[in-house]
């Protein structure tokens, strides 16, 4: 369980997030969605020990993010920041490798190279596995940063944005491989969607930011409906039904 | 992914070894002549001396161009080497000529180094903030170094002229007149550095994936990148104390050394730049007093293709 209380974050001064409070419970998948500049990745920053909490706390099953020591809650949480410049002339199976250092601190060993051929497997990245990082394409990339965060092999998984620049195939697919993640093997994730319909299709449960605030957090049903998208948007976006799917009707 | 026969990095870092080792015979045995034990002598302390900057410049380029995330700005390239000058001459300013000569030369060594380590420190922390902004690092690096340096100038016009030559020689790297009072001590430093800094090569692969990656992979970033710099500190005083600045061999042998390791693993990185330094040091010393009977110095030499890397590394960066 992640437990956020009394968060609140400023830069400079303004506002980014006010008051958050929100208990995400231990598996299946959670959508943080939201306008952009709502505060969706300062959120998963703050959960994640990559920016410093200023007020409130933030738990991660019981223990407090920002006073746990890095390494210990590296065995527990991993995460894809949005941004990431990857390192040059780095080959994508050994930056796939590095989700590996919390458990072997550089020594490799039998169990996390198997853990790394799963996760190439699983990402669709075996052919990729030589090249080098610098030289894929945008949606290559990005699915060899989820698969390092995979390859971490934590309870929990925090991605942000993962589907940027991957095509509609390979967004279906990370979306499934999410989902079957989270049901075979009790992962819990957090994941930062645009796309309505993915987060409709493959989540559980759905937290809303809009403004820095919270403004929706509940059962994908319950928040998939014209009323509370128009809080969390602030315009008209109709939800349809298709063969028992919900549909954010957002581009007509 | 592991390369095998001729070009795996294992195989090219035999090949620099052989070069380094072949630098090393070398330059203890051409051109011998007169008193054998003499000699050899002398020439052994040179070579210890050569060994340990080059030891040290390649490792502190490496932990330091790792931490703020380029491999174009080194520490002597952002005044750290100019800093230490500054420190001697305000040493001397304070203490006086007579004075600052009477002080135990390896304690006064190791005050300057662990001085050097602290303000080196505290200069270039705030600067992680701007970790791959090759610009405004260069732009901090360049203002530094001409501050270090228009300041230590400054403070060298203060002292009694009689008193200058000995700021006068710490300011011009020179491998003819080596500081051999130092050199144990500066080995010593040396040696504990290179020891922490390689059974830290690990943790340095995983900060070069970047802060957010690197803490997400539980490496504590403000602590390792502190005790991190400590150690480019120490290092820099090191070898500026045995030869003076060296602006451009540090960037010159990483360079070449990525190049022909031909990996960004930390291991096989600072291995292969060690060598080059070595190789370029002692091998070039050789060939410079040897053969070409000293027509150039080696500073000068490594300056003019450290300074062409430079350029080329800055005019054709990626990205
Ligand atoms: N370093 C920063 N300095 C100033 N403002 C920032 C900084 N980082 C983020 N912000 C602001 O914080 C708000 C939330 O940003 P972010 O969490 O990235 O939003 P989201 O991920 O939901 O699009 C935005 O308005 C953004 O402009
Ligand atoms: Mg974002």
């Amino acid at each position: 369980m992640i437990r956020i209380s009394n968060v609140s974050y400023a830069i400079a001064g303004t506002t980014i997030l006010e008051d958050i409070d929100l208990a995400i419970p231990s598996g299946g998948v959670t959508a943080l969605i939201g306008p952009n500049g709502a505060g969706k990745s300062t959120l998963l920053s703050l959960i994640a020990r990559l920016l410093p909490l200023s007020s409130g706390t933030i738990t991660l099953d019981g223990l407090p993010v920002d006073r746990t020591p890095t390494r210990a809650l590296a065995l527990r949480l991993a995460v894809m920041a949005q941004e990431g410049s990857v390192a040059s002339r780095l080959r994508v199976e050994e930056l796939v490798g590095f989700g590996r250092f919390p458990h072997h601190r550089g020594r490799p060993r039998a169990q996390d190279q198997a853990a790394v051929a799963e996760a190439l497997a699983l990402f669709d990245l075996e052919a990729l596995a030589d090249r080098f990082v610098d030289t894929l394409s945008g949606g290559q990339r990005q699915r060899a940063r989820v698969a390092m965060a995979y390859c971490q092999g934590t309870d929990y998984l925090l991605l942000d944005e993962p589907l940027n620049s991957l095509d509609i195939i390979y967004a279906r697919a990370l979306m499934r491989t999410l989902r079957r993640i989270a049901d075979d093997r009790g992962r819990t994730i957090v994941v930062v969607l645009h796309d309505l319909n993915h987060a409709a299709a493959h989540a559980d449960r759905i937290v809303a930011l809009r403004e820095g605030r919270l403004v929706a957090d509940g059962p994908t049903g319950e928040v998939m409906t014209t009323a509370t998208l128009q809080r969390v948007f602030g315009d008209t976006i109709p939800v349809a039904e298709v063969d028992g799917h919900r549909i954010a009707l957002h581009f007509v | 992914m592991a390369e095998r026969g001729w070009t795996s990095p294992k195989a090219r870092l035999l090949l620099l070894a052989a070069g380094a080792a072949l630098s090393v015979l070398a330059f203890m045995t051409v051109g011998l002549k007169g008193g054998l034990a003499f000699a050899l002598e002398l020439r052994a302390v040179r070579l210890a001396a050569l060994v340990e900057v080059a030891v040290a410049v390649a490792v502190s380029t490496v932990v330091f161009q790792t931490i703020t995330g380029n491999r174009i700005l080194t520490p002597s390239i952002m005044g750290l080497d100019a800093l230490y000058s500054l420190l001697q001459a305000l040493a001397v300013f304070t203490l006086g000529g007579l004075g600052y000569a009477m002080l135990p030369a390896t304690a006064k060594f190791l005050g300057e180094a662990g001085l050097m380590a602290l303000l080196g420190t505290a200069l270039f922390l705030p600067l992680l903030s701007r970790r791959g902004d090759i610009p405004t690092l260069l732009l901090a690096g360049v203002v530094l170094g001409v501050l270090f340096r228009s300041l230590s100038l400054m403070v060298a016009r203060l002292i009694d002229p009689n008193e200058f030559a000995i700021v006068q020689s710490a300011r011009y790297a020179d491998f003819n007149t080596l500081d051999a009072t130092l050199l144990v001590p500066c080995l010593g430093l040396t040696g504990l550095g290179t020891l922490l800094v390689w059974r830290a090569r690990h943790v340095l692969d995983v900060m070069a994936l970047g802060r957010e990656a690197a803490v997400g992979l539980g490496v504590a970033w403000r602590r390792s990148a502190t005790a991190l710099l400590v150690l480019v500190g120490a290092l820099t005083a090191a070898s500026t104390a045995l030869v003076g600045p060296v602006a451009f061999l540090g960037l010159l042998v990483v360079a070449l050394a990525e190049r022909t390791v031909g990996t960004v693993r930390h291991g096989p990185l600072l291995l292969g730049a060690m060598l080059l330094a070595v190789i370029l040091l002692v091998g070039g010393q050789t060939i410079l007093a040897q053969l070409l009977d000293n027509v150039l110095t080696l500073g000068i030499v490594i300056e003019f293709f450290g300074g062409l890397a430079f350029l080329i590394l800055i005019t054709r960066r990626r990205r």
